[in-house]
């Protein structure tokens, strides 16, 4: 950080954007070196997860276009239950507050609070993907399972994909709060958990446009 | 430039490094964990409130119906923007320019997916023979 004085005369213009080539603290233009390591795994962790966006937009797509090809079978307005995704939608917010609540407890180095607040970000991820599989069981019982037809292929396919997501997100949650307990805060660790919130808050994100373009959009229809 | 002040200036930096620059997913100025948690509360009241909007849109004759789908869409976008803004922290600090052009990137090749696919099987769904 730039000495206090600086901060001082910087008040104004916390990034020295006016200041640029006096200084040598403007930042982004590699006049105060390479970025730190913990920039550099965030920024390529960021590129990872705009990846599998754009994997998950290719789901999307094929649900759009596939969304009218129900086959005689039943369309979506006769299978959603919005009581139900109100409440996956509920329990994967709140799981997206308390993950940044564990990294705020992170930021000031309290293991309690980070761990305690992982252990909620758990359960409600759990609680989300219990109801989610419940959804699914419904749906294959009532003789509306993948292999009906390409609208609920389709279905199946960007749902459970982003279901499996969680789930993983849910196993290295578990290995978190392990390394966590283990190793504590170190270098390394808080790396991982940078990482593992960004991968959380975008679960959060990708669910926003499955419950709009499928439930919501399935239901009006 | 002042290439002497400027090498001054690199070598007091601790390690070389530039720690004016910010990875996406932190915020740092906070120095109370109160401010810290402020901003993930603020977007979370704000994505209740919009999740709130979008089923009750659903269900209401306050919108003209075919406007439905629509309004769905710009809550829904409203939202990922919320979530980026309060717990993503991408903002628009010239320390987050690289976190910025990529997600832009990002946004230009999932529409170039989305509005391409739907575009050209529409067109191909039109143009098909008869089945019978």
């Amino acid at each position: 950080m730039a000495a206090p004085a600086a901060d001082a005369a910087f008040a104004g213009d916390p990034y020295h954007v006016g200041l640029e080539g006096q200084s040598g603290i403007a930042t982004g233009h590699g006049e105060g070196g390479p970025a730190s390591e913990r920039v550099i795994v965030g920024y390529g962790f960021w590129l990872f997860l705009l990846s599998d966006i754009v994997m998950f937009s290719c789901f999307f797509a094929a649900y759009a276009v596939l969304q009218a090809a129900t086959a005689g079978g039943p369309t979506g307005r006769e299978l959603f239950n919005p009581g139900r995704v109100a409440a996956e939608t509920a329990c994967l917010l709140l799981s997206s507050f308390t993950c940044g609540m564990s990294a705020v407890a992170t930021q000031f180095r309290s293991r309690r609070w980070t761990q305690a607040s992982l252990f909620v970000t758990g359960l409600l991820g759990l609680a989300f993907l219990l109801l989610e599989a419940s959804d699914f069981r419904d749906m294959a019982a009532r003789g509306a399972g993948p292999d009906r037809s390409a609208f609920l292929s389709a279905f199946f396919a960007l749902v459970g994909c982003h279901g499996l997501h969680v789930s993983a997100g849910l196993l290295w949650l578990g290995t978190m709060m392990a390394q966590v307990f283990v190793k504590g805060f170190r270098t390394d660790i808080l790396h991982r958990l940078i990482c593992f919130n960004l991968f959380w808050h975008t679960l959060d994100i990708i669910w926003v446009a499955i419950f709009t373009v499928v439930f919501l959009l399935g239901l009006g229809a | 430039m002042n290439a002497a002040g400027d090498s001054d200036n690199r070598q007091g930096r601790q390690a070389g490094h530039d720690e004016n620059d910010r990875a996406p997913g932190i915020v740092e100025e906070a120095r109370t964990p109160g401010a810290a948690a402020r901003s993930y509360a603020i977007g979370l009241a704000l994505s209740i409130a919009l999740t709130v909007a979008s089923f009750y849109v659903l269900g209401t004759r306050l919108v003209w119906a075919p406007a439905i789908p629509v309004a769905l869409l710009v809550l829904a976008v409203a939202q990922i923007g919320v979530h980026l803004v309060f717990f993503l922290h991408i903002t628009t600090a010239p320390d987050n320019t690289n976190n910025v052009l990529a997600l832009a990137f990002g946004v230009l090749i999932v529409g170039l997916i989305l509005a391409g696919s739907l575009w050209i099987m529409a067109h191909l769904d039109r143009n098909m023979m008869p089945m019978r």
